[in-house]
Order: structure tokens, then C-alpha cells, then sequence
């Protein structure tokens, strides 16, 4: 059975249905990216799955342990960083990564030998006396996830891991998730795309409560629907070389758009999908005594794929 | 349940207790409290006694013994601590019993450093034991009923100022129920269930000296009631 296994998963808060229905697998050795708007139910549906909050209806197994009736199994094979990485500020680093083994079950005589190992992998070695309370934001995600990893867990599950941190520090994040993801398996929570599509092997959407789509970065993007564009820059006679393109078969439309450079037209031009024209307009360009300044092929973004398939209900 | 787990949850507590200026501020005006009834009694009325400081203990109780408790649940539920807490592999039952010990035992060092008084006594006087080990022992029982009511009220709110002053309210409440004033006033038909909730009574009858195992009872069930609400309020969380 895959390490994680959620099976109609339903929560409702009050008269609010958070979860409908949530139904997926997470294979041993995957780094999963949960994608979602704000709301959809990622951080209900990771509540779930560590046991701090229980499900209406639905089954959740992790690591073959059921999340209701084996909570205690399940705790212990999870490292937890839950939404806005919670601490205790008055705490150092060290008294607060040796309480988290201690709750974790951790032999005493194995402690200070984990504690090194996680110190020394999230990097905040040198900051282990330091009280909490004192550290950056940057410092603190990493005592976080150094918590989380403190009982050398099998799943590692990370809420919005890098919130509120500046792009230095997000790398550095990233590069800690890639990193735990080689050995462990690894559920990160986002609404920040280019995060999992650089973290993880597989994504899954959520929104309203379902997964609305599921697959690699480049599955994705082959489920939506749409048309490859290209964008070129071409000098010479704007109205001649709207023509050209136009007639170059499976063209669907050319727009024209402003261009930065004195003389040169930046036109976009539609294809049909999985069509690669770019041989026969550069081609057709030639033969009609334009120059091809620049050309360049659009893959669809992850952005669109999340637009269209959170949008897709409301439409 | 794990004796353990509820130790790692008291050394950590207790740690922190004493790691911040509220474990010294606590102590510093309990002792000075205690010094002012204690001398006062002892020169004014030229008593060696320690039963006037033993009838008055219950009020300072009142309002020092819910700041122990306040910020315990609170404070994880605004910093959002009580999600790691409760993500991690102990139950319930471990979390509050841990908590429970950690002020208690914070609450009997404070009452042990109060021993200066019964030791004075000894050197100048012949001071009547009984009252001082019933004094003690109703300190300890009356206290762990306002540590363990108190860490409910704190396991409702994550507004640590909240928590103070609805155990305060709810302490005081539970106390003067039995007293006298409430007694007089009350219907006669509920004379003997207010006597014997109100915890005034059960704690006059053990500073007499007189060690009741009733008394005892009385104080032990309600401690136990208190800390079964805090793990219904903590297990009650999961559903919503």
C-alpha cells in the first residue's frame, strides 16, 4: 500500500464543506507538491493526515496506519511543520530541538547525535544557544523543519514552508526540501507555483475541497487545453509580414504587438496544439525577404494550468 | 498512558516557569504576602501561631495561583504551538497531566521556601505541629484545585488575560459557596450540597488539624474532574 492513502476524505466546519470528498495516493519516495488557492483545503486536509484534527467522514492511512484509530503510529512516522511554523520564542534552539525528541520518543542516548545531524543539515549550527525569539524569519523556518526532522521520520509534511521568508532565504528553503526529498517522502503544501514545480515530482491540485488535477509539471501540462504560441520578432514591412505568417499552414491567428526595437514588429502568433511550426515560418520569413530577428516558443506556464483548473467551477 | 511523556511536558513547563521574571515575581510576593500576615500576627497579637497565615492563604491564592495557570493552554493556542504538541506521539491525557505537575510542583517549591515561618516558630516558641502539617497539607490540596480549574479555564481561550480572570471568577466562586455569608443567605434545602462543594468548609475543617479522608476525597475529585474537562476541551478541538 502507498505510504499515504486517503480515501473520500470529508470535513465540514459548521455548515462549510471544506473537504468533499478528498481521494488520492502518495508512493514511498515521492515529493508531492499540494497545490491550492487559499481556502481549497490543503492545510484541513494535512491537519488530517497528522492526526490534529479528525475527518467527518472518509479514510486516511499513513504508513499503513489508520489516522483515527492508530493516531499514536501515525504521529511517529510524521515530521510535522504545520502553517506559519509555530515555536517557542523563549526557548534556545537547542532546548527547544531536544524537547521535540524528547516528545518524540527519541532514546536519550541517541538525542544529542540528532540533534547534531539536523543542526548540521538545515544549516543553524552556530545559532544552537540562541533563543528563538531572536532569530530571523529564515533561521526560524529552518528550526522548524530541523524540529520536524528531529525523530528521523519516514514522511515529512511542510504547510507553506516558505512564507514570509525573501527570495534568499526561499532558495535556501527549497534547496533543504530538495535535499530531505531524496530520502524521505515529502507533502509540501503551497499556493506559490513555482515553488513545487521546482521542489517536487508530482503535483496535485486542490481546490474547493477536491483534487481537481494530479500528475508531473509536464503531465499537467499536456492536460490543458490550448495552443502553443510563438513569439517573433521580424524586421521589414509590418503588413507584409502579418501576411506571411497568416498564410504559413496551421497558423490559427498573428497579433501584432508593439515591439522595443526602432523598425522591428513583435508579432504572437497561435498554433494549433502540439503543432511545432517553427521550421516552416522561419522558412516562409525567408522566402519572403523578411529577417527573423528572434523567435521563441511558449510552453504553457504552470500558472495557466492553476488558473484553468481552479477557475474551471466557476465558470 | 506515559508517565514519561507527562515528564517531558513538566520538565519543559517548569523550565519555563523559571526561565521567565513571572516564576520570581510569583515567589517574591507570596513570601513577602506570607512574611506580612505571618510577623504581623506574631508581633501585634504575640501569637506563635501559623493559623492566622493559614485562614488568609486562601485569598492571596485567589489571584497568585490562575497567573500560574493562564498562559499555559493559552499561550500554545495563540502562538499555535498546541498544533506541534498535538501532532506529536502523546496523548491528551499525558499533555494535561504534565502541565498539571509542572505548576504544581512550581506551587509546592514556593510553599517549601515559605518553611522559613514554621522554623522561626520553633526556635522561639512551641508551635502546635498539627496545625502546621493540616496548614500544609490544605495549602497543597486547595492549591492544586485552583491549578487544576485555572489550566481548564486556560485550555477555553487563547487570551492568557481572559483565562486570568474568568479563574479568578471561577476559583472564588467555588470557594465562597461554602462560606458562611453564602450559607445564611442561601435556601435550606441546598445547605448541605453548597457545604459541601464550596471548598471553604473542606479546608477550615483540615487547618483545624483534623485530616478527613472526606476532605482529602472532596479535594482529589475535584482536581480529577478538572483535568478530565481540560482533556475533553484538548480531544474537543479535533472536531471543529
Amino acid at each position: 500500500m502507498s505510504v499515504i492513502h486517503v480515501r473520500g476524505l470529508r470535513k465540514k466546519y459548521g455548515e462549510h464543506e471544506a473537504l468533499k470528498g478528498l481521494s488520492f495516493d502518495i508512493e514511498k519516495g515521492e515529493v508531492v507538491g499540494f497545490l491550492g488557492p487559499n481556502g481549497a483545503g490543503k492545510t484541513t486536509t494535512m491537519k488530517i493526515l497528522t492526526c490534529t484534527m479528525s475527518a467527518t467522514s472518509g479514510e486516511a492511512h499513513v504508513a499503513g496506519h489508520d489516522c483515527l484509530r492508530e493516531s499514536m503510529a501515525v504521529r511517529r512516522t510524521i515530521g510535522y511543520l504545520p502553517e506559519n511554523n509555530p515555536l517557542y520564542t523563549e526557548m534556545t534552539v537547542a532546548e527547544y530541538l531536544l524537547y521535540m525528541a524528547e516528545l518524540h520518543g527519541v532514546a536519550q542516548e541517541h538525542t544529542l547525535e540528532r540533534l547534531g545531524v539536523v543542526a548540521g543539515e538545515c544549516g543553524i549550527k552556530d545559532r544552537l544557544n540562541d533563543s528563538i525569539g531572536t532569530l530571523s524569519k529564515g533561521y526560524r523556518q529552518r528550526v522548524g523543519i530541523a524540529a520536524a526532522l528531529i525523530h528521523d521520520p519516514e514522511i515529512l509534511i511542510l504547510d507553506e514552508p516558505t512564507v514570509g521568508l525573501d527570495p534568499n532565504q526561499i532558495i535556501e528553503i527549497r534547496n533543504l526540501i530538495k535535499k530531505m526529498g531524496q530520502e524521505k517522502t515529502v507533502v509540501l503544501c503551497s499556493h506559490i507555483l513555482a515553488e513545487v514545480e521546482l521542489t517536487c515530482n508530482r503535483i496535485m491540485i486542490v481546490n474547493e475541497g477536491q483534487i481537481v488535477a494530479s500528475g508531473t509539471p509536464g503531465e499537467l501540462r499536456n492536460l490543458v487545453e490550448g495552443h502553443a504560441n510563438l513569439k517573433l520578432v521580424i524586421r521589414g514591412d509590418k503588413r507584409k509580414a502579418m501576411t506571411v505568417l497568416k498564410e504559413v499552414p496551421g497558423v490559427k491567428d498573428v497579433k501584432a504587438l508593439p515591439a522595443k526595437e526602432k523598425g522591428a514588429h513583435l508579432f504572437e502568433v497561435s498554433t494549433a496544439k502540439k503543432k511545432d511550426l517553427r521550421e516552416a515560418i522561419t522558412q516562409a520569413i525567408f522566402t519572403h525577404e523578411l529577417i527573423l530577428l528572434e523567435i521563441h516558443k511558449e510552453t504553457v506556464s504552470l500558472e495557466a494550468i492553476f488558473n484553468q483548473v481552479t477557475n474551471s467551477d466557476k465558470q | 498512558m506515559k508517565l514519561k511523556n507527562a515528564n517531558v511536558i513538566m520538565g519543559k513547563e517548569l523550565r519555563g516557569y523559571f526561565n521567565s521574571p513571572l516564576a520570581y515575581i510569583f515567589i517574591t510576593v507570596f513570601l513577602t504576602f506570607c512574611a506580612w500576615l505571618f510577623f504581623k500576627s506574631f508581633f501585634l497579637d504575640n501569637v506563635a501561631s501559623l493559623r492566622p497565615f493559614f485562614s488568609f492563604l486562601p485569598w492571596p491564592f485567589l489571584v497568585l495561583i490562575p497567573a500560574l495557570t493562564m498562559r499555559l493552554w493559552a499561550e500554545e493556542q495563540k502562538m499555535g504551538t498546541l498544533e506541534v504538541l498535538l501532532a506529536s506521539p502523546i496523548t491528551e491525557a499525558e499533555a494535561v497531566l504534565g502541565k498539571f505537575l509542572a505548576s504544581f510542583s512550581f506551587l509546592v517549591i514556593t510553599l517549601l521556601l515559605s518553611g522559613i515561618l514554621p522554623l522561626i516558630l520553633f526556635f522561639v516558641g512551641n508551635p502546635d505541629w498539627g496545625t502546621i502539617v493540616g496548614g500544609y497539607l490544605g495549602a497543597i490540596l486547595l492549591g492544586g484545585t485552583f491549578l487544576a480549574i485555572g489550566l481548564w479555564i486556560s485550555s477555553l481561550t487563547s487570551n492568557q488575560i481572559i483565562a486570568f480572570i474568568f479563574s479568578i471568577l471561577a476559583v472564588f466562586t467555588l470557594f465562597i459557596v461554602g462560606h458562611p455569608l453564602v450559607l445564611q443567605t442561601a435556601p435550606m434545602s441546598l445547605l448541605p450540597v453548597l457545604k459541601y462543594v464550596g471548598m471553604s468548609s473542606h479546608y477550615n475543617s483540615i487547618l483545624r488539624g483534623v485530616i478527613d479522608s472526606r476532605d482529602i476525597l472532596y479535594y482529589l475529585t475535584v482536581i480529577c474532574l478538572f483535568l478530565y474537562f481540560n482533556v475533553t476541551s484538548l480531544k474537543s478541538r479535533k472536531w471543529h
